[in-house]
């Protein structure tokens, strides 16, 4: 088997996208891509096309939130190459409001991982067929994984975060 | 439209206006229901006793483990683990550790990490068991079930023995165990790897070339390969399809490298192949517990847990008469350790497929943001498509082939 190398995988998503890739960096061995959330289909499919690399199983869609930043949320693929056994993140940061396209068309397995998503940041996921709650009910009004919700009932005197040191 | 005609030649025209009439009954199976082993439900419409289609609500005992996850320190997250697949929480609490262990970069000594695989194994064989047992009590066989069980409570005692729990164990720590195993344990597990054989054998007689049992299951809740990858399927029911991708040997983890085992994989990827992935598998823990076992004694003894003092407890004699044991105390347990800013994504595998930990660390005493890779949330909504067309009983043979576990489902 032919190792596929990071920077291998690294070079080719800059030829193909150049300036659509924003940053990327390797920590504990895995390579993480940031990029144009516009392209994330269209990254996608490379990944999946190209002889050399074939990242064809998604492992995971996740969100992520960092309310200080101007692109609050995230939402983070983890891929795996068969092939090659190389695993592969893509993050792609969108601002509030900001839509991203489904997955669903390439990966079965989409379907609820972008529900999840959307359950609890409120990613709102394009073109998705059927883009509702899954693990929290239906009546909920907001995405509770977001930063500012806390975890416990803010009307609480007894459990403070500051009494416990965080 | 041709034939339509020369069929209604000469037969009054009164007789077949219209179509047959059909009518489909909407049926509610679950949220608890004998037949779903959990939490789960599935809105089935049904003509007559086929499965038209289905539809899935799932999220009844949803915990918000990733919300409290972010509001704990990390050694305290294990035991929200723990209730993820509680059919093998060892699994899950040790691909914790192994999370934070490669975030915080400890070594771990090689006698620690064979321990590891051994309480791995004993937990898959743990899993295994439930799912092919059930599956026997689905298809009618009570006996089976029962008589296996007895093997389940002597893995269970082995745990108790480690850790003081049966089921939600918490086991292990970050960095290696809490204490040296006692001399029991080695006693114990010895006892099992001799005794089970025998007893495994004769359950897999009793199903695995039993007419009843094989006609119920051939065929049934199959999924091809192809499908079975874009539904992000992993572990034993991607193994049956024959796919024969394992994260023990693709990735390895605690040493797995040094052990040889095979992989079992079906063909068909019905409820049958499942069945024999999972009995495959029991074998091979059972080849891997062996080479363990043997990997430990050359190791130098005592060794429990990894040399890091500001990450694994001290002693409680040290912690009396020692002030710097005293001051590690203290931080470890309100979670001040010092954790780097980065990303880990770990996965092990579990009972039921590839469980990943994608933990940011922002350097703070919890995590920024914890997602916890679940296989049978990814898999259980391939679950319509493999039950569409057929029968209901096949519908409740298919859901427990597949090992979905409402704890892990619903996180």
């Amino acid at each position: 088997m032919t190792i596929l190398e990071n920077n291998t995988v690294l070079e080719k998503l800059k030829d193909k996208f150049g300036a659509y890739i924003i940053s990327s960096e390797e920590q504990y061995g895995m390579l993480s891509v940031t990029a144009d959330s516009a392209f994330n289909i269209d990254i996608l499919k490379f990944l999946w096309e190209d002889k050399d690399l074939e990242f064809r199983f998604l492992t995971d869609i996740c969100g992520i939130h960092y309310p200080d930043s101007p692109q609050p949320f995230g939402v983070i693929y983890h891929l795996h190459s068969f092939k090659y056994n190389v695993r592969l993140r893509l993050k792609f940061f969108l601002a509030e409001d900001q839509s991203i396209s489904t997955a669903t068309v390439m990966y079965a397995s989409a379907n609820w991982m972008e529900r999840e998503t959307y359950d609890f940041f409120g990613i709102t996921f394009a073109g998705h067929p059927n883009l509702k709650r899954i693990l929290n009910m239906d009546e909920l009004t907001v995405f509770p994984m977001r930063k500012q919700y806390p975890l416990e009932d803010p009307n609480r005197v007894d459990k403070k975060d500051h009494y416990f040191g965080r | 439209m041709q034939q339509d005609t020369q069929l209604t030649e000469g037969i009054d025209k009164d007789l077949i206006v219209g179509e047959p009439e059909v009518e489909y009954t909407t049926l509610n199976l679950g949220p608890t229901h004998p037949a779903t082993h959990g939490i789960f439900q599935n809105i089935l419409k049904m003509d007559g006793e086929k499965i038209i289609s289905s539809e899935q609500t799932v999220g009844y005992i949803h915990r918000a483990f990733e919300k409290i996850a972010e509001h704990r320190p990390f050694y305290q997250i294990t035991t929200l683990t723990d209730r993820l697949n509680y059919c093998s929480s060892p699994i899950n609490n040790m691909g914790w550790h192994m999370t934070v262990e490669k975030l915080l970069n400890i070594e771990i000594p090689k006698r620690v990490q064979y321990m590891r695989v051994v309480i791995m194994e004993l937990s898959r064989i743990a899993d295994h068991i439930i799912c092919n047992s059930v599956l026997g009590v689905d298809t009618g066989a009570l006996t089976g079930f029962l008589y296996v069980f007895q093997e389940r409570e002597k893995i269970y005692d082995i745990f108790e023995q480690i850790c003081g729990a049966r089921l939600t164990t918490n086991i292990g720590r970050v960095g290696g165990f809490e204490r040296e195993w006692p001399e029991k344990v080695f006693q114990l597990i010895e006892k099992f790897l001799k005794e089970f054989p025998k007893v495994w054998k004769e359950f897999e007689g009793l199903l695995t070339r039993n007419r009843i049992f094989m006609d119920r299951t051939i065929g049934v809740g199959g999924i091809s390969a192809e499908r079975a990858l874009s539904y992000g399927f992993t572990g034993p029911n991607l193994r049956a399809t024959g796919v024969d991708y394992d994260v023990r040997v693709m990735s390895p983890y605690s040493s797995y490298e040094e052990f040889t085992f095979d992989i079992p994989v079906g063909e068909n990827g019905d409820t049958y192949d499942r069945f024999m992935v999972l009995n495959g598998e029991i074998w091979e823990s059972l080849k891997i517990i062996r080479q363990a076992l043997d990997k430990i004694k050359q190791e130098p003894a005592g060794v429990y847990r990894a040399d890091a003092p500001n990450v694994v407890l001290p002693n409680k004699k040290e912690v009396y008469n020692n002030m710097e044991a005293l001051i590690y105390h203290f931080k470890i347990v309100m979670g001040e350790i010092d954790a780097p800013v980065g990303e880990v994504y770990h996965a092990v595998e579990g009972g039921n497929g590839e469980l990943g930990f994608y933990l940011v660390s922002d350097g703070g005493r919890t995590p920024y943001r914890l997602h916890f890779r679940r296989p049978c949330f990814i898999y259980y909504q391939a679950y319509p498509e493999m039950i569409s067309g057929s029968l209901l009983s096949d519908a409740v043979v298919t859901m427990s082939s597949l090992n979905v576990i409402a704890g892990e489902l619903d996180a």
